[in-house]
């Protein structure tokens, strides 16, 4: 049986797989995006939707700048997406909130922003501690349990389906071509030569690049990589839909562009149980009761849980094999995010064939 | 254009719809008194303002959203009819409860 050849396999038809896969064909390369079914574990159907900047790269000032990055691109991926498919992402950046509880949340968070503010030297941080009154005026509605909160402009959110939908899309339109419910029964690689046996025939690509989750960790071994990923769960409540009532999002919670109210951001090491979990779901709406009371008042109407893809230090990996160059790896819980970074500068870097030293630091050689 | 089966007739109760009073089965749903007021629709969609009546019956389509004795978007196909109640349109998304 004849192998159908692409310059380009793309193992994993998430968010992470579609967005370095609709970059690959805008860079002119013919390309393969692989995807599993049903039975995968998809973190990306289970998205919240931030676009989040302020709290990531504590100690880590390149991941601050590759989120920055992204972030600062991302208007112009919902440009490019919405001029192929005419579908809007809701995308809004006005700048996001961390609200805080107590004095000593406060502190902590003053003391963290600090922190990567002095680490960001030339590059800069901008942020504002608020107290409760600013925060107030910020966000109409906030309760008495809210002592502050911290405030940076480069935070936003975006409707993570959407953007699933368009990516998808977009690749199509762009001639991609997407094979749905594959699977793999046998791998030969070479360098920049690599036949993938599936239930859908023989693929063979120049590059391949694994984008599949959790599915990494054993799919990279293959590929002379490492993907040290675990999941990691996270469990989201939605509300009935209201008039719009938050001018902007917060770490966990945000109004959808349709009016629903989306609490969430649990974090539980539960390995591969995606059950959810009352203790958690009574604590996530209690929080956001406390930030403001009257969701309390609101009816929630879906719940659910999803696996991030979290390595051992929470940041990305990214990595082209060294005895199998052609082969690369991209991981990470923030694929809504980094969408806008791995669409627009990660996927020409993987079309050249080589990763940006900036991104040295991603790679798994740090474990 | 819904009326009760002639070989079926409970008690009924009176509730009223959009205001106006109605005589319903005992044990029907408001959805089921929303639809015997015979209304040419009963919400706005909370997105694109389109007008709805109920449809799926049970509890899966969220199109019978209505506003039960001063609660907003209840789900009137779940909910069972009391003499008294008042069933009221659903004007697009719920305003905020402060």
């Amino acid at each position: 049986m004849t192998a159908r050849r692409f310059d380009a396999m793309v193992i994993g038809g998430g968010l992470v797989g579609s967005a370095i896969a609709w970059g690959l064909r805008r860079e002119g390369l013919s390309v393969a995006l692989l995807d599993e079914g049903d039975a995968a574990y998809r973190a990306s159907r289970g998205n919240f939707g931030l676009v989040w900047v302020q709290s990531k790269g504590l100690g880590a000032p390149w991941y601050q700048r590759w989120t920055r990055q992204s972030a600062e691109s991302w208007a112009a991926l919902a440009d490019d997406l919405a001029k192929q498919t005419g579908q809007s992402l809701g995308l809004s950046q006005p700048g996001g909130l961390h609200l805080c509880l107590s004095d000593r949340e406060m502190n902590e968070r003053a003391e963290r922003l600090e922190q990567m503010k002095r680490e960001a030297g030339n590059y800069g941080f901008d942020y504002r501690m608020l107290d409760a009154r600013e925060a107030r005026e910020m966000l109409p509605g906030l309760g008495p349990a809210v002592v502050g909160a911290s405030f940076t402009p480069y935070d936003g959110h975006v409707s993570p389906l959407a953007l699933l939908r368009s990516l998808h899309h977009g690749f199509a339109a762009l001639g991609g071509v997407y094979l749905p419910n594959v699977k793999i029964m046998g791998v030969a690689t070479a360098p920049r030569n690599f036949l993938l046996k599936t239930n859908l025939g023989t693929i063979q690509a120049e590059r391949a690049v694994l984008a599949a989750g959790l599915g990494n960790a054993t799919l990279a071994t293959h590929f002379g990589l490492k993907a040290p990923v675990r999941p990691q769960r996270g469990q989201v409540l939605v509300t009935e839909r209201t008039r719009a009532a938050l001018p902007m999002p917060t770490t966990t919670i945000r109004q959808t562009g349709e009016g629903s109210i989306m609490l969430g951001d649990s974090v539980e090491e539960v390995g591969f149980d995606t059950r959810q979990s009352q203790p958690v779901m009574a604590e996530i709406a209690h929080r956001a009761a406390l930030c403001f009371p009257w969701i309390g008042k609101l009816n929630v109407v879906r719940a659910w849980s999803a696996l991030r893809v979290m390595s051992p230090d929470g940041l990305p990996i990214y990595d082209q094999s060294e005895t199998l160059p052609g082969a690369f790896t991209a991981n990470c819980h923030s694929g809504v995010t980094l969408a806008a970074a791995h669409g627009k500068l990660l996927a020409p870097m993987i079309a050249r064939g080589e990763l940006d030293p900036f991104l040295a630091p991603f790679s798994a050689k740090r474990f | 254009m819904f009326r009760t089966r002639p070989d079926h007739r409970p008690e009924t109760v009176q509730v009223f719809v959009e205001g106006r009073a109605l005589m319903v089965p005992e044990g029907s749903s408001a959805a089921a008194a929303m639809l015997i007021a015979g209304l040419p629709a009963m919400r706005e969609t909370a997105v694109s303002g389109s007008p709805r009546l109920p449809w799926c019956m049970m509890g899966v389509c969220f199109d019978c959203l209505a506003e039960i004795d001063g609660v907003a978007n209840r789900q009137a196909c779940m909910v069972p009819v009391a003499a008294g109640m008042r069933i009221a349109r659903q004007h697009g998304a719920r305003e905020v409860p402060r």
